[in-house]
């Protein structure tokens, strides 16, 4: 049977060659949509977690409610300790210790007077262990496009544009202007050892990167920290595990009475990532219902036409005994068989321009100039597993809407009048 | 008959305008006009010059602690500050020369120019910014005064006033003062942005007869912004019109 109507299909063009083009094209534009949408999301996700959440973040419950405003004031006290309890309460995942502050950059002239100030984004980060994970996580050593890597304390990295805005260079010494965690305001000079550029606008404005102990001498934090960030050890973030050690670190951990206790945050709910990641599943989900909606219509319509142009073989097949149910059922079945090559082709098509978007991308970098969303500047698409399968759910579904509303028809015509019509 | 009534009434409210134009008067001459209250608590507060020696109680979200400094302080237009205690801060100073303020911290052995938003951030990690200690003290250059009503602080009769600023670039456009009738002191005081959100407060504690002023010499200032406990500000010593060498206001004693 599906040979024979697969031979119909093949042979007769007209019947199929429409709706063919219109599946292949929406299961094409499905699947490239989806991989732009899968890329963004990820890069969004990647960046903020290796910069801002990790996969999960230890905080003070007082520090989280105000995160943004990065308040050392609420920081984690006796964090020595609590880092070596985590590393061994969690010892699959990787944890690092960081600070983020905010300040100003001055540069000084030969008198010592300022010459160039601006605000700076700072983390403070273990950049001097050699066990230390942060310069993987960051990036830290492809970043670097002057200088070098810090290699003892007192050493900073800047980024590429901010260096340049302030005019400093590497060798240069620079004073950072903040405040300490009791609020009063700090001074302390660092030599730029390097410059980095993320590709990230957000960060490149004007980032500092510097090392734990110093920025912690300056910030008058010793053993104090913002935030203990948590990473698994293939550094792919996982919703659910990361949501299982979550809840097995602050059952034991958190204390609701006490504003200073240490509660840990999944990736998903620090930062306000949640409404983000939701509104990309949203997005799936209009995508496909944008496609298979208007794509049913279509074929809904090729369908009727098809009817029409078919009237007479339906007559004759209806004539000759073949049951209603038998040919709305072969209809139905001759339009899967097009979804199916229209998805293929579809998908087929989609996943290779997903494959070149991955692979080269395109820098928007000119319209993140004032974002503070941490994406790159080349944004790619992204091929998951997802993508080679999710084209067929509009392709199968608009195809078998579509005939199975046009095909109605069929039931609505008379037996005892068919002599008639074929008369006519 | 109706005649005679009239005549009552007349009478009735001749009687009532002589009686309210008499409490009137006497209030106004008890009251005197808002701006000469504010003239008098300059001249009660300010001097041609002043070294103080106060400490600052800081008390946070988490913890309290203590900073100690000396201030050298010449009219409104010049101050120098060194602070003593705790150890971390001794040895930074602080200059206001006019308009400008800078900053000298010996672990750095910069001088740094406190400008911009900066003028907004914290002193010390107190209630107090940079931008209060920018601002002219005497009152009556600043505001325009109106009496808003008499309360009792402290046990002293106080009358409010209700400042409103005369400029634009000043730190709070309204300020609200309680000022001891008798002593000249502000005992109370709201501050408020020019939207009429409170800001700060300022609630004085102890009051003390020093070379013949009244001095507020406990109060606490408090940032209603701020979730902390407030700053206590603690005079321990101050000295009137002393004798300031001129080098003190200079950029070159910052480094001293």
């Amino acid at each position: 049977m599906i040979k024979f109507l697969l031979k119909g299909v093949i042979r007769d063009r007209s019947r199929s060659l429409f709706p063919i083009i219109t599946v292949t094209v929406g299961v094409c534009l499905t699947v490239l949509v989806y991989c732009w949408v899968e890329g963004i999301s990820e890069m969004i996700v990647s960046s903020t977690a290796s910069f801002i959440t990790g996969h999960v973040k230890i905080m003070t419950r007082a520090y989280y409610q105000e995160a943004d405003q990065m308040p050392n004031d609420l920081a984690l006290m006796d964090v020595g300790r609590l880092f070596s309890v985590v590393k061994k309460e969690f010892p699959s995942m990787v944890w690092t210790v960081r600070i983020r502050f905010g300040g100003l950059l001055d540069v000084p002239d030969e008198n010592g007077e300022t010459k160039a100030q601006g605000p700076v984004a700072g983390l403070a980060v273990d950049l001097l262990s050699p066990s230390s994970p942060e310069p993987r996580i960051l990036n830290l050593a492809k970043s670097i496009v002057r200088g070098r890597m810090p290699s003892q304390a007192g050493e900073i990295l800047i980024s590429e544009e901010f260096a340049g805005r302030l005019g400093i260079k590497p060798g240069d010494t620079a004073t950072l202007i903040g405040s300490t965690m009791h609020g009063s305001m700090t001074t302390a000079n660092f030599v730029v050892a390097g410059t980095v550029r993320f590709g990230i606008a957000a960060l490149d404005r004007g980032a500092m990167i510097g090392d734990l102990p110093d920025i912690q001498r300056a910030l008058d934090m010793e053993d104090a920290a913002g935030e203990i960030l948590g990473f698994s050890s293939d550094f792919v973030y996982r919703r659910k595990p990361s949501v299982n050690v979550t809840a097995r670190f602050n059952a034991s951990h958190a204390n609701a009475d006490d504003e200073f206790s240490p509660e840990m945050v999944a990736l998903r709910e620090s930062s306000g990532l949640a409404s983000e990641l939701d509104m990309f599943s949203y997005v799936y989900a209009v995508l496909i219902l944008i496609f298979i909606v208007p794509m049913s219509i279509v074929l809904w319509n090729a369908g009727l036409m098809g009817s029409l142009r078919r009237y007479g073989e339906i007559g004759v097949r209806m004539a000759i005994g073949e049951d209603k149910g038998h040919i709305y059922r072969s209809m139905i079945a001759e339009s899967m068989i097009i979804g199916i090559i229209g998805s293929v082709l579809g998908t087929a098509i989609g996943l290779t321009v997903s494959y070149v978007l991955q692979a080269k991308g395109i820098n928007i970098g000119s319209m993140l100039q004032s974002s503070s969303i941490l994406i790159t500047n080349t944004v790619r698409a992204r091929v998951t597993p997802v993508s080679y399968y999710l084209g067929f759910i509009p392709g199968l579904g608009a195809t078998f809407l579509g005939t199975s509303i046009s095909g109605i028809g069929i039931y609505k015509r008379q037996t005892s009048q068919l002599a008639k019509e074929m008369e006519a | 008959m109706k005649t005679h009534r009239n005549k009552t009434c007349w009478c009735l409210a001749s009687g009532m305008v002589v009686i309210f134009a008499a409490v009137a008067s006497a209030f106004s001459a008890q009251t005197p006009p808002a701006d000469e209250i504010l003239k008098r608590v300059d001249r009660n507060q300010g001097s041609d010059n002043k070294i103080i020696v106060a400490e600052m109680i800081i008390h946070s979200r988490r913890d309290s602690r203590t900073v100690k400094s000396k201030s050298w302080i010449q009219g409104v237009k010049q101050s120098f500050t060194e602070y003593l205690e705790p150890a971390r801060e001794k040895g930074t100073k602080m200059l206001k020369l006019g308009d400008e303020l800078w900053t000298y911290a010996p672990s750095t052995d910069r001088t740094i120019k406190i400008s911009g938003h900066m003028l907004r951030q914290s002193v010390m990690g107190s209630d107090l910014s940079y931008e209060d200690m920018m601002e002219d003290p005497e009152l009556a250059n600043v505001y325009e005064a109106r009496v808003a009503g008499e309360e009792t602080v402290l046990e002293r009769p106080c009358l409010v006033l209700e400042l409103k600023a005369k400029k634009e670039d000043v730190a709070y456009a309204a300020r609200k003062i309680w000022v001891d009738r008798e002593r000249d002191v502000v005992l109370r005081e709201e501050m408020f942005a020019k939207s009429g959100k409170l800001l700060k407060t300022l609630e004085v504690k102890n009051v003390a007869r020093i070379q013949n002023r009244w001095i507020q010499d406990r109060m606490v200032f408090r940032d209603v912004l701020k979730s902390g406990g407030g700053t206590e500000f603690a005079i321990e010593s101050i000295e009137f019109n002393a004798r300031i060498p001129d080098y003190i206001f200079s950029k070159a004693a910052l480094k001293k």
